[in-house]
């Protein structure tokens, strides 16, 4: 089984991030950068099925140079090969851009099943998994809380939000994946040390016959940024006595409980 | 006139890294800090004050530090990793920046037990033993402290005669990390021949432990005292290649290399949390992070974990280019632990009264590193190596 993770490096969702005032772009340079802790989930699903099944896991990322740790990290986790796409002109893409240039990529690498998060701990698009399956034309299985494969289908517990369906898919498909899927493996040392010798290969917008496809492309542009709204303040419940039927009879109103 | 000053670059300065330390690392040893900081985050870190508290190691990290590899992790072949001195640094670092107790049992088990039976064994016996320990399903110590020998072992009672050439040991070791949980124990005992070291295995008849439980340092590591009465060993037990206390000073040279790291992990947890406090502590209408003297302590600090850390850094580059001296291992050793207390102490001073609980790390760092000043060679010993060394005068006896 041919699995491809779509990883991505991105600033430490610990420390909180600051906007460029000019571009509205998320500054990246001079903060520590992590692989996205939601696309551990990915790389680990990805494990799991070839631990079972047998084949070979693909890690691919765009991004610039520093996008290495990413694939080194998803690699000493125990992915067996690493594809980074870095070209100046993919500064600032937008998600439509962005999946062009993974789904041209993996195109090319070939897969039976390609693995996202949901969406990035950065940009919060959600929507690069599902244009990836729409370029590749297979079909997208997204929210996944669960994915097994039985030789012939894909199943696939999807998260909604009035619980779960149940999803079964043919191979190829694109699954995206929601954190809490599985429980990421450590990478180990000898995991670490072996990433350096495993296959690693890079291309370019032009190298993926996309020349022109940069962010210059981008069918979206970021007219505005502004804070999110100060959220009211809370009700303080002072107990008199009745405080448990005062929090009660409000959650009963708002039809929580 | 109107001078244009050339656009002058401003360089962003990182405050949890004033030096740009993490910059020497590369990015495999910055990954296996991440990983190592990561993996104790989730698993050491929410109950290592219980586990102080209760005086209990937390038995059940073995498997997961085996399996990240921490475990003789810096020793080549028989299941071990084979990292750089640096990267095994580093894990000292995240290991006792979580609590000393935990980079003991990895300093023991890697550093010390591994170390002796990889570097002084028989070939059947690292074929034994090492993979074992490296996968943490046997757990190692390290048993030459007795109770009237510590700083000067030499004059170790616990001997062992040769009998129908097997060996019988008799006597007793004190002061002994892992010393009730080990499977197998590097003994070190006087015979005829000189110092020689001999693996006991927990199975061995007339061979027994027993734990030390009223210690206020370490409490998150088992500390035993061993006794031998009349055990017999068949020669295959003795490492055959460790023939005088020489072979046990290199062993803990390789362990003192790790404090040196491992101290400024426990010093620059204390002082992530002084700092942090003292921005959220008013006293007289303000922060206490706004008075100059607690500026001062702040300052003080982050120079002393600044200067600690290069110095480790120094150290491991020297050891994995092959040139490190003991004598410049004892230096940093000294140094770094004497400076980690003093931080650890200062932190206390900051955090006030919540300062002596285990609400915070301060204290437990504290009570840790007046182990850690103390085993390993004792800071006055690390004083006599280095001053014999600068003046060619022994000062020991
Ligand atoms: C928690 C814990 C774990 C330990 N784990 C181990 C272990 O796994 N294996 C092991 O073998 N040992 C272990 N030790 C023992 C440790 O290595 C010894 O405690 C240490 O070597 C000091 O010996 P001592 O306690 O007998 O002190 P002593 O040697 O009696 O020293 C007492 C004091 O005298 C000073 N002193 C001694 N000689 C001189 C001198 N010439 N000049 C100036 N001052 C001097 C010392 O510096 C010290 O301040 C452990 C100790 C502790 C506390």
């Amino acid at each position: 089984m041919k699995v491809v993770v779509c990883v991505k490096q991105i600033p430490d969702p610990n420390t909180p991030g600051q906007l460029d005032p000019s571009t509205h772009y998320l500054k990246r340079d001079g903060v520590e950068v992590v692989l996205d802790p939601g696309d551990e989930f990915g790389v680990e699903a990805g494990l799991q099925l070839v631990e079972k099944h047998g084949g070979e896991v693909t890690v691919v990322s765009m991004g610039p140079e520093r996008g290495l740790d990413a694939v080194r990290k998803a690699l000493a986790m125990g992915a067996h090969k690493g594809v980074l796409i870095t070209d100046d002109q993919l500064r600032g893409s937008d998600a439509l851009t962005t999946a062009r240039v993974l789904a041209a990529a993996i195109g090319r690498e070939g897969f039976d099943v390609v693995i996202a998060a949901t969406e990035s701990t950065d940009g919060y698009t959600g929507v690069v998994p599902q244009a990836i399956a729409e370029l590749l034309d297979v079909p997208a299985v997204t929210f996944a809380t669960s994915l097994e494969y039985d030789g012939s289908l894909l199943h696939v517990r999807r998260q909604t939000e009035a619980g779960h369906d149940l999803v079964e898919a043919p191979l190829p498909a694109v699954v995206s994946v929601t954190a809490g899927v599985n429980e990421p493996r450590y990478p180990s040392l000898k995991g670490i040390m072996g990433a350096k010798t495993k296959p690693m290969d890079r291309f370019n917008l032009v190298d993926l016959g996309l020349e022109g496809a940069g962010a210059a492309s981008a069918g979206e542009t970021i007219v505005a940024v502004a804070a999110a709204p100060q959220r009211a303040a809370g009700e303080i419940v002072k107990d008199e006595g009745d405080a448990a039927k005062r929090i009660a009879d409000f959650l009963a109103a708002k039809k929580v409980i | 006139m109107t001078a244009t000053r050339p656009a002058r670059q401003r360089v962003a300065l990182d405050v949890d890294d004033l030096y740009g330390i993490d910059e020497l690392l590369t990015p495999d040893e910055r990954l296996v800090r991440n990983t190592v900081r990561a993996f104790l985050g989730d698993r050491a870190l929410p109950a290592i004050a219980e586990h102080f508290e209760q005086g209990t190691f937390p038995r059940e990290l073995v498997g997961g530090l085996a399996e990240l590899g921490l475990l003789g992790m810096h020793l080549h072949g028989y299941g071990c990793a084979g990292a750089s001195a640096v990267a095994y640094g580093v894990a000292c670092e995240e290991l006792e920046a979580c609590d000393s107790g935990l980079r003991s049992f990895v300093s023991v088990q890697g550093s010390l037990a591994m170390s002796a039976i990889h570097f002084f064994g028989s070939e059947a016996q690292k074929e034994r033993f090492l993979p074992e320990l490296a996968a943490g399903r046997a757990i190692g110590c390290f048993a030459l402290t007795e109770p009237d020998a510590g700083s000067d072992p030499a004059v170790m009672r616990t001997r062992a005669r040769r009998d129908d050439g097997d060996w019988v040991i008799n006597g007793t070791k004190m002061w002994i990390t892992n010393g009730s949980i080990a499977d197998v124990a590097v003994v070190w005992a006087a015979t005829d021949e000189g110092i020689r070291a001999f693996l006991v295995e927990r199975s061995a008849r007339d061979f027994s432990t027993r734990d030390i439980h009223d210690k206020l340092s370490l409490r998150a590591s088992v500390t035993s005292e061993l006794a031998f009465d009349s055990v017999r060993v068949s020669d295959e037990a003795r490492l055959p290649e460790a023939t005088s206390l020489g072979a046990a000073l290199a062993c803990l040279n390789e362990a003192r290399y790790g404090i040196a790291w491992g101290a400024m992990g426990a010093a620059r947890s204390c002082f992530d949390t002084a700092l942090a406090y003292s921005r959220e502590r008013h006293a007289f209408g303000k922060p206490i992070a706004a008075f100059q003297m607690t500026q001062q302590k702040l300052v003080d600090m982050a120079t002393a974990i600044v200067q600690g850390r290069l110095m480790a850094h120094r150290l491991g580059t020297l050891k994995d280019a092959g040139g490190l001296h003991p004598v410049q291992v004892s230096v940093a050793k000294r140094a770094n632990v004497r400076a980690a207390l003093d931080v650890a102490r200062t932190s206390r001073t900051i955090l006030g009264a919540n300062g002596l609980t285990l609400q915070y790390p301060v204290s437990r760092h504290m009570a840790n590193l007046e182990t850690v000043l103390t085993y390993e060679g004792t800071e006055e010993v690390h004083t006599l190596i280095v001053g014999r060394a600068l003046t060619g005068l022994d000062a020991f006896s």
